[in-house]
């Protein structure tokens, strides 16, 4: 082999190296891109809602209302005949059986929906009035193009009856998309067209205020004294080694802890935002103590030492000096702390909080779900409804941290000084 | 009735250190020098005042309900089952029991009642006396003009030391309640049995009464606890996600930090990691609603079999997850070898690739390993990607393509839903969560040493 040929081959063998590397990172962004990609496309049309309008021909005589007409005595009254009625009109049903594939078609809330309409507008009384009603889960995907018509009837979730129901409704226009305000009012659901995140947003809310108010404080104290007061010795050094490997302990061994704990000792009420703050807060505590205590140590001793010469004491020069030049980095630690936390899922596991709830929690000791334990939950349902519903939950989860992740960024870049 | 107390202890607090300040400035006009700012003397008060009614406030609470219960039920000393009993008073107490009422519940809940009212009593009559005595115990101190400073940052630096010693009770508590029903697993269980049998089949004990266990039953279920199936997939897991995630990790942290322009590196090394800050249940969804089945249809294609819920899927999703920890850990270790070795190496006429693999690597290499090392024990105790996209049977395998199951995923298995809490099952759970534990403390704190050794090497 001649010297050029070796140069050559030395050369080949840099720019292959240079490649893998760019290879490397290249394989790393397109990951991030098809992981945005499929989860925005699956999850985009779960933001709207397919509906269809029937005429409602609202008989006073069917509802059975004892008394005057008011909007109390229409609360009470049964709705399901008059519904019932109304929407078998849609379509002419030979027997039962198609009888029962039309309301299918709707929603299971269907009554609901007519009667809330009523009790907003009680003038319509007697009248016949166009209501636009939820439609099921499968005319809802089959709407939004999700389900394939060409497969044999047997191996589709609509039959061939509500096929032709539902093309004779689009011919009729009466079939229209609207905003999906039920993804962010109500609670969990069976029927996914009637499931939202209401619920999970709050149970996520509680948890993160709840970790807030207890890991920030802790969290400031402990790295001031670490970083300001504590004198080197055995317990300092136990009390660091106890962080920096409380930060690397998997987060479903909180998650034991809670359970261990948190609910078989002491007690606290199971599947509440409450138990799920707390065990977030002892996973996050060490990860907000290390970025703290590194924006305290970013701190130049001349501060500290300008301080201390005009006679302040310890504690004046820390707190009134060294903290509030921190708190830039502090603030940034504590809210990434936070995001983390946000998205956590197997602690909340084991301490209960995958209970199916309905209702929207009112505060922190309802049971509840959270966000990341809701795409767990509605991940194992097997409705093509519910893979939307879990994309969208996940598209929110992932808005709330880079929204969170921002701050931290724009906390640090705007207020942190920069010493030379 | 509780956050009423709360309030008022806080309101007494604030306006005690505008009392407190107020008396200290009163004394300055009178020409009496004081040794502190007035301000300390408002703080000296006011911790006077809130603190001592604040932990007797929260440790009456905290003790509160476990010492009723015990005054109740030691009344009722016939009943069994005692946990059930006390929760149907209390439901009965608070109006919201539908069930049988018996006399005991009738009279529990009388007893409840006249129990509860005491207690609130004296709780308030206690925390007022804290109040008012310490009060005037502090407000004597600053008439005799103390030095409030030195006291108010006494008092301050033992909350700050009590605040930082949260870090060790953590440590305590996972511990403890690991070890507790672990042992009490072990003391059914032969823990050989557990290390080293090779089928689980926890949900043999799933029907068992606990408390009464036949010797026959025992002896049945000894074997259904042999977790090496569930070390043999954890690892195998594990192994798939670093042939992913070291070779992509560590070149991007070459090219990252060696040959990327300052534009590339600005946008590139945020977007890597983004990776790291997506929830890990977001990757078990993608990986169990997109990999796992585009991985069966591709296999069909080819002829071979593969379960939707391969350890491959699981495996290549959580390698993906683990990239960014060995990309920026590598990055800032090869930024942190010393410019002047590679100048030396350029000097005798490397190049660039030759200068990396034979003089920044080898420096670099402690610290290299320390990273890989963190994102093993990652990738061991990584929960969501697995629970949703790797089986739940416990197979002895190494064909990735088939479904394993890893230790995370069988304690969230058995603790999901409702948990009996004297069960060999349950504390199963607890046993794995303590080798897991165990594990990622050992792998982790062999990491921190190797990086800070290197740290300290070029510092």
């Amino acid at each position: 082999m001649t010297k050029e040929q070796r140069l050559k081959k030395r050369y080949r063998a840099e720019k292959r190296f240079k490649m893998y590397g760019l290879i490397s990172v290249s394989l790393a962004v397109i990951f991030v891109l098809i992981l945005v990609q499929n989860i925005f496309s699956k999850g985009s049309s779960a933001f709207s809602r397919t509906m269809i309008e029937v005429a409602v021909n609202y008989d006073s005589s069917l509802l059975e209302l004892e008394g005057p007409i008011n909007q109390n005595s229409l609360k009470d009254a049964d709705f399901y005949d008059l519904a019932v009625e109304s929407l078998l009109k849609i379509y002419p049903a030979k027997d039962s059986k198609e009888e029962r594939q039309i309301l299918r078609l709707f929603s299971p809330d269907y009554e609901f929906e007519i009667k809330d309409f009523l009790i907003k507008n009680p003038n319509k009384i007697d009248q016949i009035v166009l209501v636009k009603i939820t439609a099921s889960d499968d005319i809802d995907q089959l709407n939004k193009g999700n389900f394939p018509r060409d497969l044999p009837e047997d191996r589709r979730r609509v039959s061939n009856y509500q096929l032709n129901i539902y093309d004779n409704l689009i011919e009729k226009e009466k079939i229209d998309k609207k905003f999906n305000n039920y993804l962010f009012t109500k609670g969990d659901s069976r029927d996914p067209e009637l499931a939202g995140i209401g619920g999970s947003l709050m149970g996520s809310f509680f948890t993160i205020i709840i970790c807030l108010i207890l890991s920030f404080p802790i969290a400031i104290m402990a790295s001031i004294y670490l970083e300001e007061f504590a004198p080197k010795n055995k317990i300092t050094d136990f009390i660091e080694i106890n962080i920096n490997n409380l930060a690397a302990v998997p987060s479903i061994v909180y998650g034991l802890l809670g359970l261990g704990i948190l609910l078989s000792v002491m007690e606290f009420p199971r599947s509440t935002p409450l138990v799920a703050g707390i065990t977030l807060s002892l996973m996050t505590l060490p990860r907000i103590i290390i970025p703290c205590r590194a924006s305290l140590k970013a701190v130049p001793p001349s501060i500290r030492e300008a301080a201390l010469s005009v006679g302040a004491s310890k504690f004046q020069t820390v707190f009134h000096h060294v903290v509030p030049l921190a708190m830039p980095g502090t603030l940034s630690g504590t809210i990434i702390g936070l995001a983390q936390a946000l998205g956590e899922t197997a602690p909340l596991i084991l301490i209960g909080m995958v209970a199916f709830v309905v209702d929207i929690p009112s505060s922190p000791v309802d049971p509840s779900a959270s966000l990341p334990v809701q795409v767990y939950l509605w991940s194992e349902q097997a409705e093509r409804g519910f893979v939307e519903k879990t994309s969208a939950t996940i598209m929110m989860l992932l808005g709330f941290l880079i929204v969170m992740n921002f701050i931290a960024v724009y906390l640090r870049q705007k207020f942190e000084k920069k010493w030379n | 009735m509780n956050s009423l107390i709360a309030g008022v202890i806080l309101i007494l607090c604030l306006s005690s250190y505008f009392f407190g300040r107020s008396e200290a400035r009163k004394l300055v006009t009178q020409n009496i020098k004081l040794k502190a700012l007035p301000a300390y003397y408002g703080y000296y008060l006011s911790l006077w005042c809130g603190l001592p009614a604040l932990i007797i406030f929260g440790c009456w609470s905290l003790f509160e309900p476990a010492i009723i219960k015990v005054l109740i039920l030691n009344n009722f000393p016939q009943i069994e089952s005692k946990d059930l009993f006390y929760e149907q008073t209390l439901s009965f107490f608070n109006g919201n029991f539908s069930g049988e009422i018996t006399n005991e519940i009738k009279a529990a809940s009388i007893k409840y009642s006249s129990i509860n009212i005491i207690a609130q009593n004296s709780k308030i009559v206690i925390i007022a006396a804290a109040l008012i005595g310490s009060l005037t115990f502090a407000y004597r101190k600053i008439q005799n003009n103390n030095k409030a400073r030195d006291d108010v940052e006494i008092i301050l630096k033992v909350l700050l030391f009590t605040s930082s010693l949260v870090a060790i009770l953590t440590t305590v508590g996972i511990i403890v309640s690991l070890l507790f029903e672990s042992l009490k697993f072990f003391s059914t269980i032969n823990i050989f049995e557990f290390i080293f049998g090779t089928s689980w089949s926890p949900q043999r004990a799933f029907v068992r009464d606990a408390s009464a266990i036949t010797p026959e039953e025992l002896l049945e279920l000894q074997d259904a606890f042999g977790s090496v199936p569930l070390f043999a997939g954890t690892a195998f897991i594990a192994l798939i996600a670093m042939c992913v995630a070291v070779p992509i990790g560590l070149f991007s942290g070459i090219y990252l930090a060696e040959y990327a322009s300052t534009k590339v590196r600005k946008y590139s090394k945020p977007i890597i990691e983004i990776l790291a800050g997506i929830p890990t249940v977001v990757y078990g969804f993608f990986a169990a609603l997109t990999v796992g089945p585009f991985f069966r249809t591709f296999g069909e294609s080819l002829g071979l079999t593969v379960s939707s819920e391969s350890a491959l899927a699981a495996g290549l999703i959580m390698g993906v997850m683990i990239i960014p920890y060995i990309s920026s850990l590598s990055d800032d270790v090869i930024n942190s070898v010393p410019q002047s070795l590679r100048e030396g190496s350029y000097a005798i006429g490397a190049t660039k690739s030759e200068t990396i693999k034979k003089v920044v690597i080898p420096a670099a290499l402690p610290g290299i390993i320390g990273s890989i090392l963190l994102a093993v024990s990652r990738a061991i105790g990584e929960t969501m990607i697995v629970v949703m996209a790797a089986g739940l049977a416990a197979n002895l395998t190494i064909n990735p393509l088939e479904s394993t199951t890893t230790i995370t995923t069988q304690i969230v298995m058995i603790l999901v839903g409702d948990q009996e809490f004297d069960s060999p099952k349950t504390q199963a759970a607890f046993a794995l969560g303590l080798t897991l534990f165990i594990a990622t403390l050992i792998l982790n704190y062999i990491a921190l040493r190797v990086v800070k050794k290197y740290r300290e090497k070029y510092d």
